[in-house]
């Protein structure tokens, strides 16, 4: 099919001549006539480009999903509803979301208003937005320079999880998936969108250049900020397995690399709480709702918040190619700077957890970064010990930002094996980390700022798990992501 | 008054059109077809001899229709607000990484990134100096030294039981406004252009683009409908962006569209001017200051700008709401080879009332007072105690009852004494609290610059167009005077259309800026309502049959005072006005009286007023990563008698939050080579919506009418940055938890979880 065909706040589009580098953002500025929607960054950290997308396969059912159009390639909508801020007032009447924001003054310059309106339309058709933190979440990928947030927080607020009963409602109730299986050539390039592995062989044999990309929360920055031009790209959001998100009875868990990473969390909070915590300060919601478990794998970034509580959790990455599949320990997953141990023509289907094994497990995820929300990791870490009668039999102290890859850190934790599990081990494992890593050194924090910290953390792990095993949920707005609230 | 919107709450004036995408913004306007888009070729070093430019490979790009270098400016090649040091594309050197060496004209931004990289540039490199400090020590500045002096200050000192010296840097700020600079430059008939700008001060885009090609003034008329956020950086930078769109109409024939991509802004504009200062202080025993001596400097950047005046207004600003009884203020502009650094919120005085603070705490610690006590004990009062540095009077200042009502309803005793017994419990965590108090001088230091024009049309369906010289830019200035339009004329806000800026309807007029912009226009388009309402009134008078003193405007309705008798609809005595044949158009002029300053002396009145304010700040610590949090924020305002209170909180949040993120994540990090390496959201970090504190509770000044300045209210948009300075103090307090009893606190600004961490460490 060789047209791109979606639909734009609800009518009909299609695309026959695009670059599929356009971005949806330059597409609805440009030839759609649709000024609105504003650009602040083209890289995903403003949200003032944001615009709503249905999932109609999300967890839990249908939803509307804020998503950075800066960072969404035209191709990728095709099958898709997609609504901007110039569909949502009823004529003169404005969208609740709308009024809302009118009415707090939540308002002032403007410029990121059709961003922050976009996001809280989305908090008013949630389900789940039963805690507090989870509005700052929704709405910290719009960054506002003039209004100190106050208002805005307070118009999401009054809006979220209202569900008003009208078209939005009514078209997300009726959303049902669209077959989306795409073979696209446009001004040059080639993008495919196969929803099978034998389309996915397919392409992978047709364009064996093109570049993989799943939610292009990565890829889309070579575009928009490096201003590469990649002609061929395969994109794997439509791959149904990719998508298996599976809790089993013994503790195991089976995530599909396609999994959105919002997805991932709400399913963590019943299924691994140190995941959970570890998505709690990841992007912002627009990042989650398109980034992927494998996008973030596969990256294989220094600084990707999976990889290290992956780690720690023993987790096993699932490769498959047109040859079969096979499985990988995902300590063996990273194997150089943004290099992973799959083949060239193999592609990350998912990543299992094991069964927790039975006894004294403790286990925190930790993110540290100059802000909290939407921001890089100056260090990550990973923290996972097994105990015997006090003592440590298993360690897994994994970290991320401290050295080219993701990795464990095999002396803190051998000095940590064997001995009771103390202040005092905690302390000296984490004097190993000095000989494990030689921290990056940038403007995210200096080499002396990681190795600290990351030593600190290790101390901290013991000070909050101090009680008894499990990491505790973060309370709303934590001071910092080690939690020793008391003590 | 019972139906005036004045005092009163209102949304802003363009609120539906900002949430439903239909207000628009430079870049967002239709364009004729044909319209071409124009980048930048920005040196990539920070200080080089060009010794050759030669762009005619980048010509030759498909897609290219100029590119234009120094020798196609056919008028003058100059930008420079004030001092004339400032080429648009660059001569013979380049100063910094950034700077704009050649415009590029072509039919898509691709053609032109390609052009850019087609154009040769030679360069040999000269000797850069990239930091401010590097600056100092070798002597490179520019511009005359600004003094203040009284009294003896050296015996001062000398004879001070608690002394205190030290060096004290504050960083620059991005502005980091949503909308990145963009001009739409169209061609007019017989040469004319008419340029739609992102800028605080559409006269001065039309006089630079005037001078750039060669032409009169009146050739160039430029409209300004809104910024996506200015906060400074658009008060003087928008000028170039204009000019090179107008160049390229010069060379093309065609309408010419410049915007900025996010990196290209952040790299090719200058920022708040960071400052390094060096001081002593002297205390007595119970936290009286006594004498203060400062030098300090402000990096200018490579050119001139608007630096003077913003280190003038630093100097200002360096007692904050204190009386200092003996004193030496020093204080120049540095040159470095970084981009120009420019207004931005507070002008230089945040950075000198960074200073003051500094020492405040130090005296506090060293003391072991209460640092909210001892800046009460410092504040201005009765005379002798009354006199600024610059020996401006303080009349009826407002700091000791702002401090006192504020330290109530904040309950800062009992959450002091909360936080010392948390802090005594709590290991990992802890907390500080702080009080900031803040002074603030209202006017241009420049006097000139306070006087404003409006321009007041009322057609005869009695529906009004209201004109006058400021810029909108979210600060909600077309909201408030479309309330004092309405309040002058008696109609609802709604009968009332606030034009674009433009500079052919109001000439000649000043930036908004210095948070002036209410005061000034507010006083013109008042006046000119007045002068209107007063013409209405004889007609409407005629009908009543009363005198025209009886005649009442309220609502939309007209009517002779005490409400008896027939009620006429404005619309009605338009018409009637119209038919009457009465001028229904006037213009308001307003200038600010009796302001003055004599630089040399380093004395004089420069400010019409001030205005105060105070806040509350709790922060806590996280003591094994450096992470902090602010928990809670009350913060009482003194804006006099707010014409739109609603419009005043936002001010008031809007700017606490922005010098939240100045003080604590906003960190410009350049190079070895001077290039900036923090050049967008991604690694330059303004505070996101949890920064701003769950518990922010914002309180007006009651019965505070400021006289002489439209309807008693007060300037508001700076003010309120320098509270801020609070969490300062209160991360001092909160880190001082950690450190042994009486040991100092070395805190760096901004006070990211690194700086934190390193101060909780001592390291
Ligand atoms: C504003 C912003 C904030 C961010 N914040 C964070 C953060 O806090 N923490 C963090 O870790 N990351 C962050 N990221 C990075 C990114 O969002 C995540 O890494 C995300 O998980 C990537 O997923 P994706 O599907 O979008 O990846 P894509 O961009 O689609 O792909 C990324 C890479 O993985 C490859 N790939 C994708 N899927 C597969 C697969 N199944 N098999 C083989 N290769 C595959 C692609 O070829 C590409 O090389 C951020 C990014 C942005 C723009
Ligand atoms: S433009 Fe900033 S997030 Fe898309
Ligand atoms: S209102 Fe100006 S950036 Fe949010």
């Amino acid at each position: 099919m060789n047209r791109i065909a979606f639909t734009l706040n609800g009518q009909p589009r299609e695309v026959v001549d695009a670059s599929p580098n356009l971005t949806l953002l330059q597409w609805l500025r440009g030839p759609a006539g649709l000024p609105g929607t504003k650009e602040g960054c083209a890289e995903g950290d403003c949200g003032a480009c944001t615009v709503v997308l249905v999932e109609p396969e999300a967890l839990g059912g249908p939803a509307y999903r804020a998503v950075n159009a800066c960072l969404v390639l035209l191709p990728m909508v095709h099958g898709r509803a997609v609504y901007t801020v110039e569909g949502l007032a009823d004529g003169d009447r404005p969208h609740p979301a709308q009024a809302a924001l009118i009415e707090q003054l939540g308002s002032q310059c403007g410029y990121c208003t059709p961003g922050v309106v976009m996001s809280m339309f989305e908090a008013c058709y949630r389900t789940d937005l039963d805690e507090d933190w989870k509005l700052d979440d929704q709405m910290c990928g719009n960054l506002c320079r003039c209004t100190g947030y106050r208002p805005i927080r307070d118009a999401a607020r009054q809006v979220a999880g209202t569900r008003p009963a009208d078209a939005f409602s009514a078209a997300l109730a009726e959303a049902r998936p669209e077959p989306r299986a795409l073979s696209y050539e446009g001004a040059g390039g080639r993008f495919f969108m196969p929803e099978d592995w034998a389309g996915l062989w397919a392409a992978r044999a047709a364009a064996p250049d093109a570049v993989l990309v799943n939610g292009g929360t990565d890829v889309c920055l070579r575009i928009t900020k490096g201003f590469e031009v990649l002609p061929a790209l395969i994109s794997l959001e439509a791959l149904a397995p990719l998508r298996a998100l599976e809790a089993h009875p013994d503790g195991s868990l089976f995530i599909g690399a396609g999994v959105h990473l919002s997805d991932l969390e709400a399913f963590a909070r019943d299924h691994s709480p140190a995941v959970e915590r570890m998505l709690r300060f990841f992007g912002a919601r627009q990042i989650k709702n398109r980034g992927t478990v494998g996008g973030n794998l596969c990256n294989a970034s220094p600084i990707g918040d999976l990889a290290p509580i992956f780690l720690a959790l023993g987790a096993v990455a699932h490769a498959r190619g047109p040859g079969g599949a096979r499985t990988i320990p995902l300590d063996a997953f990273f194997t150089a700077y943004r290099q992973t141990a799959l083949a060239p023509d193999e592609i990350l289907e998912a990543v299992s957890v094991p069964a927790p094994p039975a006894g004294d497990v403790r286990v925190v995820a930790y993110k540290v970064s100059k802000r909290q929300e939407l921001d890089i990791s100056a260090v990550s870490a990973g923290l996972w010990v097994r105990l015997e009668d006090g003592v440590v039999a298993e360690a897994r102290f994994a970290f991320g930002g401290m050295a080219a890859t993701p990795a464990r850190a095999a002396r803190a934790e051998a000095l940590a094996l064997g001995k009771p599990w103390t202040e005092a081990t905690a302390r000296a494992a984490a004097a190993g980390l000095d000989l494990d890593f030689a921290p990056l050194d940038d403007h995210r924090g200096s080499a002396w700022y990681r190795g600290t910290v990351a030593k600190n953390l290790l101390v901290g792990f013991f000070l909050e798990t101090e009680g008894g095993s499990g990491a505790p949920r973060l309370p709303y707005r934590p001071t910092g992501t080690v939690q020793v609230v008391a003590s | 008054m019972s139906r005036t919107p004045l005092h009163r709450p209102s949304p802003h004036e363009s609120a539906l059109g900002h949430v439903t995408g239909r207000a628009r913004y430079v870049d967002d306007l239709d364009a004729p077809p044909g319209t071409l888009v124009a980048q930048v070729v920005p040196s990539p070093v920070a200080h080089a001899r060009i010794t050759r430019l030669d762009v005619t490979a980048a010509r030759a790009v498909p897609g290219v229709h100029a590119v234009l270098t120094a020798a196609d400016i056919p008028g003058v090649n100059d930008i420079a607000p004030v001092a004339h040091d400032e080429p648009l594309l660059a001569e013979g050197e380049v100063h910094c990484v950034g700077q704009a060496v050649a415009v590029v004209v072509a039919e898509s931004y691709a053609a032109c990134r390609a052009a850019a990289k087609a154009v040769v540039l030679e360069l040999e490199p000269l000797p850069a100096i990239l930091d401010l400090e590097a600056a100092v020590a070798a002597g490179s500045v520019q511009g005359d030294l600004h003094e203040m002096r009284r009294g003896d200050v050296d015996a001062a000192l000398a004879s001070a039981p608690v002394r205190l010296s030290g060096t004290y840097r504050t960083p620059g700020q991005d502005h980091f406004y949503l909308e990145t600079h963009a001009a739409l430059a169209l061609p007019e008939e017989d040469g004319a252009l008419f340029i739609h700008s992102s800028s605080q001060h559409p006269s001065e885009v039309q006089a630079k683009v005037a001078e750039v090609l060669g032409l009169p003034r009146r050739m160039v008329r430029v409209q300004v409908t809104r910024m996506g956020g200015g906060f400074g950086g658009k008060e003087t930078q928008g000028a170039h962006f204009a000019a090179l769109a107008a160049l390229g109409v010069r060379a093309t024939g065609r309408p010419v569209r410049i915007w900025l991509n996010r990196d290209q802004d952040m790299t090719q504009t200058g920022k708040r001017h960071p400052f390094y200062s060096e001081y002593e202080a002297g205390f007595d025993e119970a936290g009286h200051i006594l004498g203060f001596k400062v030098k300090t400097w402000a990096d200018g950047g490579w050119s001139m700008d608007l630096s003077k005046a913003i280190l003038d207004r630093c100097l200002f600003h360096l007692d904050n709401a204190y009386y200092i009884p003996s004193l030496y203020f020093f204080g120049q502009v540095a040159r470095t080879n970084t981009p120009s650094n420019t207004a931005f919120r507070g002008f230089g005085g945040p950075q000198g009332m960074a200073v003051v603070e500094e020492v405040m705490n130090r005296a506090a610690e060293r003391l072991g007072l209460d640092p909210a006590e001892v800046r009460r004990r410092n504040y201005y009062g009765d005379a002798p105690r009354d006199r600024t540095p610059y020996d401006q009077v303080v009349e009826a200042s407002r700091s000791a009852r702002i401090h006192a009502e504020l330290l109530e309803t904040s309950d800062y005793e009992v959450r002091r004494a909360e936080i010392e017994a948390f802090n005594a419990s709590s290991r990992v965590m802890k907390r500080g609290i702080a009080l900031q108090p803040v002074k603030f001088g209202i006017s241009f230091t420049h006097s000139v610059l306070n006087q404003a024009g409006a321009l007041v049309l009322i057609y005869a369906d009695g529906s009004v167009q209201v004109n006058h010289g400021g810029t909108e830019m979210g600060q909600g200035l077309h909201t408030k005077m479309r309330t004092v339009a309405a309040h002058a004329l008696g109609v609802l806000p709604e009968a009332i259309r606030v034009m674009a800026t433009a500079t052919d309807k109001v000439p000649n007029t000043s930036a908004t800026a210095a948070s002036s912009g209410a005061d000034l226009n507010g006083a013109a388009v008042k006046q000119a309502c007045e002068t209107l309402r007063g013409r209405l009134a004889e007609v409407a008078g005629t009908t009543l049959g009363v005198p025209p003193a009886e005649v009442v405007f309220e609502g939309g309705e007209v009517f002779a005072r005490g409400g008896a008798g027939r009620k006429l609809a404005f619309g009605e005595v338009t018409q009637a006005a119209y038919l009457a044949q009465v001028s229904l158009s006037a213009t308001g002029f307003y200038r600010t009286p009796d302001i003055r300053y004599d630089a040399k002396a380093g004395k004089g009145k420069p400010f019409h007023y001030y205005a105060y304010g105070a806040a509350v700040v709790e922060v806590e610590v996280n003591g094994l990563t450096g992470e902090h949090r602010v928990r809670r924020v009350d913060i009482l305002h003194d804006v006099g008698d707010s014409l739109v209170p609603t419009i005043d909180r936002g001010q008031i949040e809007g700017a606490f939050i922005q010098g939240l993120g100045w003080l604590t994540c906003e960190e410009l990090v350049t190079d070895a080579q001077g290039r900036l390496r923090t050049h967008s959201p991604d690694t330059y970090k303004i505070p996101a919506l949890g920064e701003a504190p769950p518990d922010f509770r914002v309180a007006l000044l009651t019965g505070a009418t400021q006289h002489d300045v439209v309807h008693g209210s007060k300037a508001v948009g700076e003010p309120p940055f320098m509270l801020a300075l609070g969490v300062v103090t209160a991360l001092r307090h909160a880190v001082a938890a950690f450190l042994p009893a009486g040991a100092e606190v070395g805190l760096k600004v901004p006070a990211t979880p690194e700086a934190v961490l390193r101060a909780v460490m001592g390291a």
